[in-house]
């Protein structure tokens, strides 16, 4: 296989199977998960304004008192890399082409914003790396899956950059490469920590709504 | 695998719900519940991040509701829980976790931790590896009526005492009167001013209540070691001597699991909503107040701080009324850095305080630096409270610390004060 079946590969088969598995996958986990139900809540609630799941979910993207001070690297690294993943996924205007595909479209953001973001990005994610390994807790808690989904995130930002750079490998190749790791990525989502990026939304609501019914704005 | 630990195993089976699934599901490991945990806050130890005393339940979530654990399972890749990795968790999930809900409060994909931590310990009670301590104020609390073991006649002397400070009549199991009055043996054992504190109140202010011969105990151990089937005979006596008695509501204590125990889980223990109101003695006094029923003839003039028990509430709701019912009553009040809901658990709750295991007590006392800090922060030598439990916990740390901070309970305070 040369470089030119390879990126066919990725772009093709490759694509295909690994969007599959993300499709199936999401729907499967949804369903393995949200399923399970529920036991209704019996108690009389208590109702006040702010406790509820709706508010919890927009709530718990802000620091809890006191806690921004004692792990600056999860608030301050977990915003830059949630942002700048984003920025460079959803505005980077190669990536929006891909989205007229299916006929959406909007505007980007210049080369050299994006460049920024990337290494911005890639060097917090390069920190966070380093606070898993040096503060206790996290270490303690971490087992292979936390550093393979960091791995499996990182690489998709770095070789997008060093495509778009023409580093270290022919562009062609690089570029298959990232499309490669980008499906990797895609494939895990369901079924590792990273599907946190789908059920973030329905585990604040849930601790939101069960607190919130005994008035208890979390 | 002995019987005790299959029933254990399918008894946590049942517990995995949705919510739990969607928790296991969302947690990154990020570490943060950890720094909201006064067990791992105060000792530095990371075994006590609040996720990481999950692990057993989430082992047979993954095992049994995940496609991938269920084939690594089949394959032998994953090992079934033991006795021994149950009995090791023990201290996790009991010694060092007073289901204080902190954690629920600050994890930023939004797991409730101490919702977890609650399912748990069905699985760890009924596989047999609760504390010794909790096994036998449960076993108390079925067999006579109070984990304290203190039985109707000791009530009874405790009323005759009461009556016989405040001159008033404290009715007993007196039919269609407006409240019924719960107690925690804390209460009955050790602060029995309080019964004459509230029968000075209800006199003050004209409101019908009564004592039940029958259920007085408002605590339920039940809960706190992890048994529904107990918790629910616990909840039962509560409810059918306050439905024979046609009250309209049951006045939960200053205690905060016992306020738990009665208003949040009761109804879902007894698998139906209750005929009478569940009031926490702080709801109503501060209703009685903003009613202008609460008026006090002079303020307590040293200043003080608040200690908010955790279950009243963070973890209870009654986040309204305890500051304003405090201000009525003290020339000066000075809160802690965190409080109201991010206020530090005393670090006896949830049943902790029952068990007398030296480790456990001594990480107790390690735990209860955080609020020791909090108080010294605040300049003054007296503290308020009001949960029973949260005052005896926290008067132990006193001693073992020499601190010469004075413990004053809330109710007591107020009906101290009262306009004669």
């Amino acid at each position: 296989m040369n470089e030119m079946q390879f990126l066919a590969w990725v772009r093709g088969p490759g694509l295909d199977i690994s969007v599959g598995i993300l499709v199936l996958g999401v729907i499967w986990r949804l369903f393995e998960i949200y399923s399970l139900g529920r036991k209704a809540d019996l108690a009389q609630a208590r109702s006040r304004s702010g406790a509820s799941g709706w508010h919890t979910l927009y709530r718990r993207s802000l620091p809890a008192p006191g806690l921004l001070a004692r792990s600056p690297i999860s608030y301050v690294g977990g915003y830059i890399f949630h942002i700048g993943l984003a920025i460079v996924v959803f505005l980077f205007a190669p990536h929006i082409k891909l989205a007229s595909l299916v006929g959406l479209s909007w505007p980007g953001l210049p080369s050299p914003v994006i460049d920024g973001v990337t290494v911005i990005t890639l060097a917090t994610m390069l920190v966070m790396l380093f606070d898993r390994i040096n503060k206790p807790v996290k270490r303690y808690l971490s087992t292979f899956e936390d550093y393979f989904t960091w791995a499996l995130t990182f690489l998709p930002v770095l070789t997008g950059y060093l495509a778009v750079k023409h580093l270290l490998l022919p562009y062609t190749t690089m570029l298959a490469v990232h499309i490669l790791s980008v499906e990797l990525l895609l494939i895990a989502l369901p079924f590792t920590k990273l599907f946190h990026a789908v059920t973030v939304f329905g585990s604040r609501w849930y601790n939101g709504q069960i607190n919130g019914r005994r008035g208890v704005p979390v | 695998m002995s019987a005790s630990l299959e029933k254990g195993i399918s008894v946590l089976k049942e517990m995995i719900d949705a919510p739990t699934a969607s928790f296991f599901a969302s947690c990154v490991h990020c570490g943060l519940c950890a720094e909201a945990c006064l067990f791992y806050t105060e000792t530095g130890d990371p075994k006590y991040t609040p996720i990481h005393k999950l692990e057993p339940l989430r082992r047979v979530y993954e095992q049994e509701y995940t496609l991938l654990g269920r084939v690594g399972k089949m394959l032998g890749l994953s090992k079934a829980l033991t006795d021994d990795e149950l009995e090791a968790w023990s201290e996790l999930v009991y010694d060092s976790c007073t289901m204080c809900g902190r954690c629920s409060l600050v994890c930023p994909v939004g797991n409730d931790i101490v919702y977890m931590v609650r399912k748990l310990r069905e699985g760890m009670a009924v596989s047999g590896h609760a504390p010794e301590g909790l096994r036998g104020a449960t076993k108390r609390t079925i067999e006579i009526g109070s984990p304290m073991g203190v039985k109707w006649p000791a009530v009874q002397r405790v009323i005759q005492v009461q009556e016989g400070e405040t001159g008033l009549k404290i009715p007993v199991d007196q039919q269609g009167a407006e409240i019924m009055v719960l107690l925690s043996s804390m209460e009955i054992m050790n602060y029995p001013e309080y019964i004459g504190a509230l029968a000075k109140i209800f006199h003050k202010t004209g409101i019908s209540w009564t004592l039940s011969s029958k259920a007085t105990e408002a605590t339920n151990a039940g809960i706190q070691i992890g048994a529904s089937d107990l918790a629910r005979e616990i909840v039962a006596r509560i409810v059918t001597a306050a439905e024979s008695l046609g009250v309209k509501k049951v006045l939960s204590p200053e205690c905060g699991h016992a306020y738990m125990a009665i208003r949040w889980e009761g109804p879902n223990l007894m698998g139906r909503p209750f005929k009478f109101e569940v009031v926490h003695v702080l709801e109503l006094l501060d209703e009685l107040r903003r009613a202008g029923k609460l008026k006090v003839k002079d303020k307590f003039k040293t200043p003080v701080t608040l200690h908010d028990p955790c279950q009243i509430v963070r973890r209870g709701g009654v986040l309204e009324a305890p500051e304003p019912l405090l201000e009525q009553v003290v020339s000066e009040y000075r809160p802690m850095t965190d409080h109201g809901k991010w206020n530090w658990c005393c670090g006896g709750g949830g049943g902790t305080s029952a068990i007398h295991e030296p480790d456990a007590e001594q990480l107790r006392f390690k735990a209860f630096q955080i609020k020791k800090r909090q108080i010294e922060e605040t300049g003054v030598d007296t503290m308020v409270t009001f949960c029973a439990n949260c005052r005896i916990v926290i008067e132990e740390a006193f001693d073992h610390y020499g601190m010469n901070t004075k413990l004053l309970g809330l109710t007591e305070l107020l009906a101290q004060h009262l306009e004669d």
